[in-house]
């Protein structure tokens, strides 16, 4: 098969494509039957094999008509760029590991390197190399909403996954008092309020958080009666896996239980999904129960050696994630007494414990909350 | 929510009955001297001593071992004391003019200090508030008359009250009023003058009727209390300080505030004495200030001593705090470091005796307590058995070793007796004596290390409830100073006259910063130890019984290791003299490492088996073999980001510019505002929006609530390669074989493990062969939430700490299980966890920060005995939160057991000074020169067991405390009947006043119908304080008005009113 398109090089005839591809600073030119792509899978192992990397993890990216590039990494998008080549497919292929994710998507093969969105907002250009397009398995929830069931309608729920992100939580809490029904009547107490959202931060991305929103709870654990000191050090503690529950200031937003009509108690919402496909679910289960616990150990064999983690380029990151990723799968039977410390914020029972996070799928999925 | 469900599981039964058994929340006793002490007074019957302080907390001390403390309600002052001889009772009087009634009470064999009666002195009414004059009747000063029944009370109008003391009662028709003495002055001498205030009652020994009076005008009056007249007046024109009343009665002292003294002859002539036989400025003849206090004793051998305190030439020598003592010719000059509080010399007071006989002069002073042996010829210092003041130079670290070998404790003592200065005889001559100890001898011993600010590493024995000083290591001698010329030149200047002899040992004074003892760590099976300061300097001593003369090695080591980009900007590092030094038996260095960059150490860890010194400091930590003298390892901890790290201690240069730059625009801003006046408009407006945009930031700042910014901690944040913590195991670092590991852990939360090769010992030999030590990096553990690590300790195999080096070897302690299963424990600021070794997974965890909200300041490892049964005992985790709290939790299983608020949130240096001993007490800084000592255990308490021979009917004062609502309703608690007429206020003034409330109904009877006769009656039977009264509600009498102007400057006193 290698052969014969490496024959029908350069013959330009209406059936073949010409297929020039890029990896690292060499070229190699091939074409292709138009009409008979193949799968995607093939077609990775032909570049695998044309460039003579068999066993690296490529990332592939196409050229298209309007100049971006764009990624191929599976059928539908390799059809759309057999289809769409004219007369030539122009293909990058960038080593999984030293990708620069932030060369996809619009117009980055014509402007390469826009210099003002360098310049103004290095920390928003680096973040971005850990989101690769269409990969469903590197997606990452940045927040959530959780627990609709079983709270009041006033008050909500709020994850953020700092993991992995480079992105700060961006948010200042301080002192204030609100009213509250007491057996005494109303009584105004000192509560903890939202006071600062930082612009392009975490908290404010998700729009789930807003100024003047009262902290109820943190990570479970009620700060009525805690300083300002006391809660920062707490929230501060679960930062990697922060889960805020406040009564938002403004309560036109909040979500209302009855317009579901199957299934307002959690509980069997979640039965009923529970044999939904969760493809993303394992791989992100660790981190979201206890991305805290990740301690890096790294086994030494007499060389002196930085913490990986303090050097701050992106290649190291990534490799530490992998790390951490490994760590984690093999630790996890070994952390005996995990629901006792951890997810403090699921339901009242074990089992909805064990159920919590398809229900977070699902409501993700139902539309009502969902922001990644 | 589910995490609560699952700790209540706990909560079983059984578990909560040993924890009772085991753990328990007591503070026992304060070490050290009383926080600014404000009042003394000794009995010198019981032979005890009570020191009084401005928080208004009470303290009496015995013999060593025999202490009592109690706390007024009010944080008021304690501004005199006054024991009861042989009671066993103490009235304070406090700056808010309560008088209180302290007993020293049995219980269970043991005697505790109580409050037994308070009593609100009355004074000015605040009814109309702004007008009137406050307070009539500031107490001045307090008399216990006929054997401690009744108190005269002088005033600040000049009156005296009469108090019967078993019931804190004013005695009615008896107060003496200055009218009443002016009638026996010549009228010359009243010349329209009031008397002033008074300064002194004296009573007489053998003769209670007589009480000897003066006034703050001068005028000394004795005054016969059984025939209600004057007996005899000395006309002082000179504005008195004190008095005293000679014993023979034949003489009377007196002090003045321009520095003199006088001697007034007593003859018993009626008319009225008009001059001193002797009147002598002592420091003259240029002006003197005032002697404050004057005593008067004489002495079997012939002569007597006069001590006084204060009257030094103003200009030359205004600032010293002196006592001077003269007998005959001789007269030391007693030179003290810090303020004279008082007073008094332990001496006869059996009426019978013809002689003082003083045997001992205590002085305290706001910093410590000095006390001379006035018997032995020269007048030497006594130590003190006690009172020690901790802080004679800043206390910067503290450490607790236990269990101090027998052995070692007996060189460490010898060691400080060959230090001291003074005879040891002189040790027995401690004249507060009283009481006795029944504290059991402790078990075992324990010393405190407290390192100080001048180089100083102070030795004390902490088994018991008296704090001793046992010896003091000096680490000052190694360093070239700056400031020892100085020194000696300035000692040369000083003359002869006045003949000043410095006293005391408080000397807060630093010669240099850097010689700051930052860490300390001994090791108490080889007398080795290791002091570390703040200019990176980390000495390594060994005790030597006998003095010798040699040099110590220096080495340094540069723990930037060729990190490029930084430069330290802080001080330099201490220059080591050269050459033998002579060295005093006791510890002596024999290694000095020096840290490069010369920051302050912040962690410090010895190894006396292995010979290896492990120290850390805001750059990076080293490991030095101090047996062959050379460097192991060095590791910079440092994060490239992190600038703060390399600046210093200096950074602080940038906020004074900007301090400085500050000030300088309030004087530029306030010399624009003088000019204001002849500015014209358009200048006006450029300096108003010159003051805008200088407000305009602060403005901004002041107006944002305070707010907290949630943010992960990160690796660049500052100072996040200070090594918090280092720690030696044999353990299981790298496979299944154990061997000798170093840990240290980061302010950014990076652990390293090293594997140490260590040649082994020769069997039998004490010394290692001499080969070089190895260290390979193990592991490397990153906490992910990166927060401080606070400590790290390897667990053995059945889940206790290791043994201290030589510990299990000599047979100390039980051998720890080397089989395998080792676990470290990593305590950070924000979580306890626990991971397996040799391959270092998490096995369990407390999140503490997460739960709580708090983080974690202090941990140790502690032995909790059983109350129940003898030999079970627990190793626990005993922690201290930046709240304050105490924790505590099982180990392995990191489950919290109980947990105890022990300190203020607020007081960061008691949270800062807080050191955990291994069995479960605990020490922290209550003042600057006090130690509370708690326990967390139910078994290992120490606490004062002590009794006092009492010799006094106890139920009496309990029977008439029964009695006593009647008469204190009656006299000390008449505000009630004005409470509906006057200021809301008096109410509660009177229910703190009064020991019981009572029904206001009942009060009013009785009352109104004294203050009607109060309205009417003549001046014999009432004070000048009904006079004012009266005065107040009909608004016209001569007398009052002029006793109102004498005391125009009291203005505190508002609440009470007493009408009779």
């Amino acid at each position: 098969m290698n052969r014969g398109h490496r024959h029908g090089a350069g013959s330009g005839c209406l059936g073949t494509m010409e297929v020039k591809s890029k990896f690292g600073a060499e070229f190699r030119r091939f074409s292709l039957e138009r009409s008979k792509p193949g799968r995607f899978e093939e077609f990775y192992g032909l570049l695998q094999h044309v460039h003579k990397i068999p066993n690296v993890d490529v990332l592939v990216g196409y050229a298209d008509v309007h100049g971006d590039l764009l990624p191929i990494n599976n059928d539908d998008n390799y059809h759309k760029a057999v289809s769409t080549a004219n007369p030539l497919l122009r293909i990058f292929i960038q080593k999984k590991e030293e990708a620069d994710y932030s060369a996809f998507g619009t117009d980055t093969l014509i402007k390469k390197k826009n210099v003002l969105t360098n310049v103004l907002r290095p920390d928003n250009h680096r973040k971005k190399p850990h989101i690769v397009i269409s990969m469903p398995q590197d997606f990452r929830p940045v927040s959530s909403i959780i627990d609709v069931d079983i709270l009041p309608e006033t008050h909500r729920r709020v994850r953020l996954y700092k993991y992995g992100t480079e992105k700060p939580l961006g948010f200042y809490i301080r002192d204030g008092s609100s009213v509250r029904v007491t057996p005494h009547g109303l009584e105004k107490v000192p509560g903890i309020f939202i006071s600062r959202l930082v612009p392009g931060g975490l908290a404010q991305s998700t729009g789930l958080l807003a100024v003047n929103d009262e902290v109820l709870e943190v990570n479970g654990i009620e700060v009525s009666g805690k300083s300002l000191d006391q809660v920062t050090d707490m929230m501060i503690a679960n930062s990697r896996n922060l889960i805020i529950t406040v009564r938002p200031a403004n309560q036109r937003n909040n979500v209302v239980r009855n317009s579901r009509a199957s299934g307002s108690s959690g509980q069997s919402t979640d039965n009923s999904l529970l044999g939904c496909p969760q493809p993303m679910e394992p791989s992100f289960e660790p981190e979201d129960e206890d991305s805290d616990e990740d301690d890096v150990v790294i086994e030494d064999n007499g060389v002196p050696q930085q913490i990986p983690k303090a050097v701050p380029e992106a290649e190291s990151l990534e490799s530490l994630t992998q790390i951490e990723l490994s760590f984690e799968s093999g630790q996890n039977g070994l952390i005996p007494s995990r629901g006792l410390s951890l997810a403090p914020t699921a339901g009242g029972t074990d089992s909805e414990f064990e159920t919590r996070a398809p229900d977070q799928k699902l409501l993700e999925e139902d539309g009502t909350i969902i922001t990644l | 929510m589910m995490k609560f469900r699952f700790r209540r599981q706990g909560a079983d039964p059984q578990r909560e009955k040993l924890k009772q058994e085991l753990f328990a929340f007591n503070k026992t006793v304060e070490h050290g001297f009383p926080n600014q002490p404000s009042a003394l007074a000794f009995d010198p019957e019981l032979r005890i001593m009570a020191i009084g302080t401005r928080s208004g907390a009470v303290k009496i001390y015995g013999a060593p071992g025999v202490e009592f403390t109690g706390l007024h309600r009010d944080a008021a002052t304690v501004t005199q004391m006054h024991f009861l001889p042989g009671q066993g009772r103490l009235l304070t009087l406090l700056d808010d003019s309560s008088l209180h009634l302290w007993e020293i009470v049995h219980h269970n064999g043991c005697a505790h200090l109580e409050e037994a009666l308070s009593f609100q002195l009355p004074s000015r009414p605040g009814f109309d508030g702004a007008s009137t004059p406050s307070s009539l009747t500031r107490v001045t000063v307090v008399l216990l008359l006929a054997a401690g029944d009744i108190a005269a009370l002088g005033t600040e109008g000049g009156s005296i009250y009469f108090l019967d003391v078993t019931t804190l009662a004013l005695l009615e028709r008896q107060t003496l009023s200055p009218d009443e003495i002016l009638r026996s002055v010549p009228d010359d001498y009243r010349c329209g003058k009031a008397l002033g205030p008074v300064e002194s009652l004296q009573g007489h020994l053998r003769d209670p009727t007589k009480i000897l009076i003066g006034y703050s005008r001068g005028l000394l009056v004795i005054w016969n209390q059984a025939a209600q007249c004057v007996d005899h007046v000395f006309l002082g024109n000179q504005q008195l300080e004190s008095l005293c009343w000679g014993r023979n009665s034949g003489t009377i002292i007196s002090s003045h505030s321009d520095g003199s003294y006088a001697i007034w002859p007593m003859n018993t002539g009626s008319s009225p004495t008009l001059q001193p036989s002797v009147a002598t400025v002592p420091y003259g003849p240029f002006p003197c200030k005032a002697i404050n206090k004057i005593l008067w004793r004489n002495c079997e051998s012939g002569g007597h001593f006069i001590i006084f305190s204060g009257g030094m030439p103003r200009a030359s020598y205004g600032d010293r705090h002196c006592v001077s003592v003269l007998r005959a010719e001789t007269l030391v000059t007693l030179d003290f470091t810090s303020r004279i509080i008082d007073f008094f010399t332990v001496h006869s007071t059996r009426p019978e005796d013809e002689f003082d006989d003083p045997q001992a002069l205590a002085v305290l002073l706001e910093e410590e307590l000095v006390v001379l042996d006035l018997q032995t010829p020269g007048w030497p210092s006594v130590p003190a058995p006690y009172l020690a003041p901790l802080h004679s130079s800043a206390i910067t670290c503290s450490a607790h070793v236990a269990n101090v070998p027998a052995k070692l404790w007996a060189r460490i003592v010898s060691a400080g007796e060959q230090q001291s200065p003074q005879p040891i005889s002189s040790a027995s001559n401690w004249p507060i004596t009283g009481g006795r100890n029944l504290a059991q001898e402790p078990s075992q011993r324990g010393l405190l290390l407290t390192g100080h600010e001048d180089g100083t590493v102070r030795f004390w024995d902490a088994s018991g409830v008296a704090l001793r000083p046992l010896y003091k290591l000096s680490t000052a001698g190694l360093f070239q100073t700056d400031c020892e010329h100085a020194d000696s030149l300035a000692q040369a200047a000083e003359d002869d006259w006045p003949p000043f002899r410095k006293v005391g040992c408080f000397d807060p004074y630093s010669d240099d910063p850097r010689l700051g003892v930052q860490k300390v760590a001994l090791c108490k099976y080889t007398a080795q130890m290791v002091v570390a300061g703040t200019a990176g300097q980390v000495l390594v001593l060994e005790l030597n019984d006998v003095p010798t003369e040699q040099a110590v090695s220096v080495a340094s080591v540069d723990l930037l290791q060729d990190r490029e980009g930084f430069t330290w900007k802080g001080h330099e590092r201490l220059s080591p003299r050269a050459g033998p030094l002579p060295w005093p038996a006791g510890f002596q260095p024999r290694v000095l490492v020096q840290c490069l960059p010369p920051a302050a150490v912040t962690a410090v860890t010895l190894h006396a088996e292995w010979s290896l010194v492990a120290f850390g400091t805001s750059h990076g930590f080293g490991l030095f073999d101090y047996q062959r003298k050379s460097p192991v390892l060095a590791r910079c901890t440092l994060h490239p980001n992190d600038s703060l790290a390399m600046e210093g201690p200096l950074s602080r240069v940038k906020s004074l510019k900007k301090s400085l730059r500050q000030s300088f625009r309030r004087i530029r801003k306030s010399r624009v505002s003088g000019k204001k006046r002849i500015a014209n408009a358009n200048s006006k407006l450029q300096e108003a929006n010159a003051q805008l945009a200088e407000q305009a930031c602060p403005h901004d700042i002041e107006m944002t609530p305070v707010q907290r910014r949630i943010e992960p901690r990160s690796a660049d944040d500052s100072l996040s390669g200070v090594v918090r913590c280092l720690y030696f195991a044999d353990t299981f670092l790298r496979d299944a074989h154990h061997g000798p590991t170093m840990w240290a852990g980061t302010n950014s939360g990076s652990v390293f493990a090293y594997a140490l090769e260590v040649p082994a010992a020769v069997a039998g030999g004490e010394k290692r062969p001499e080969r070089a030590v190895e260290a390979v990096l193990g592991k490397e553990v990153q906490l992910m939430h990166r927060a401080p690590v606070v400590a790290i300790a390897v667990l053995d195999g059945r889940g206790r700490p290791l043994p201290e080096p030589y510990e299990a070897s000599r047979d100390l302690a039980q051998a720890p299980d080397m089989q395998g299963g080792h676990a470290v424990l990593i305590a950070s600021e924000e979580q306890f966890k626990v991971f397996t070794l040799p391959k270092v997974s998490a096995k369990t965890k407390f999140k503490l920060t997460a739960h709580e909200g708090c983080r974690v300041r202090k941990v140790a490892l502690a032995t909790f005995a059983s109350v129940a049964c003898e030999d079970y005992a627990e190793t626990c985790l005993a922690c201290l939160t930046n709240l304050g709290d105490v924790h505590v939790f099982s180990v392995p299983g990191l489950r919290p057991q109980v947990h105890y608020s022990c300190i203020r949130k607020e007081d960061i240096s008691g949270i800062a000074s807080c050191v955990f001993t291994r069995h479960g007490q605990g020490f922290y800084l209550i003042s600057p020169s006090e130690f509370e000592r708690f326990s967390l255990s139910a078994r290992n308490i120490t606490e004062p067991l002590c009794s006092l021979d009492i010799s006094w009917p106890r139920d009496a004062t309990r029977a008439r405390v029964q009695e006593s609502p009647k008469l204190s309703q009656a006299n000390g608690n008449p505000s009630i009947i004005l409470a509906p007429q006057n200021c809301d206020r008096s109410p509660d003034l009177t229910h703190k006043g009064a020991d019981t409330p009572e029904p206001p109904e009942a009060t009013l009877s009785p009352m109104s119908i004294d203050s009607a006769t109060s309205a009417d009656t003549t001046l014999d039977t009432t004070g000048d304080v009904t006079v004012e009264d009266v005065k107040d509600f009909l608004g016209s009498s001569e007398e009052s008005e002029r006793n109102l102007r004498n005391l125009t400057e009291d203005e505190a006193h508002t609440c009470t009113i007493l009408i009779k």
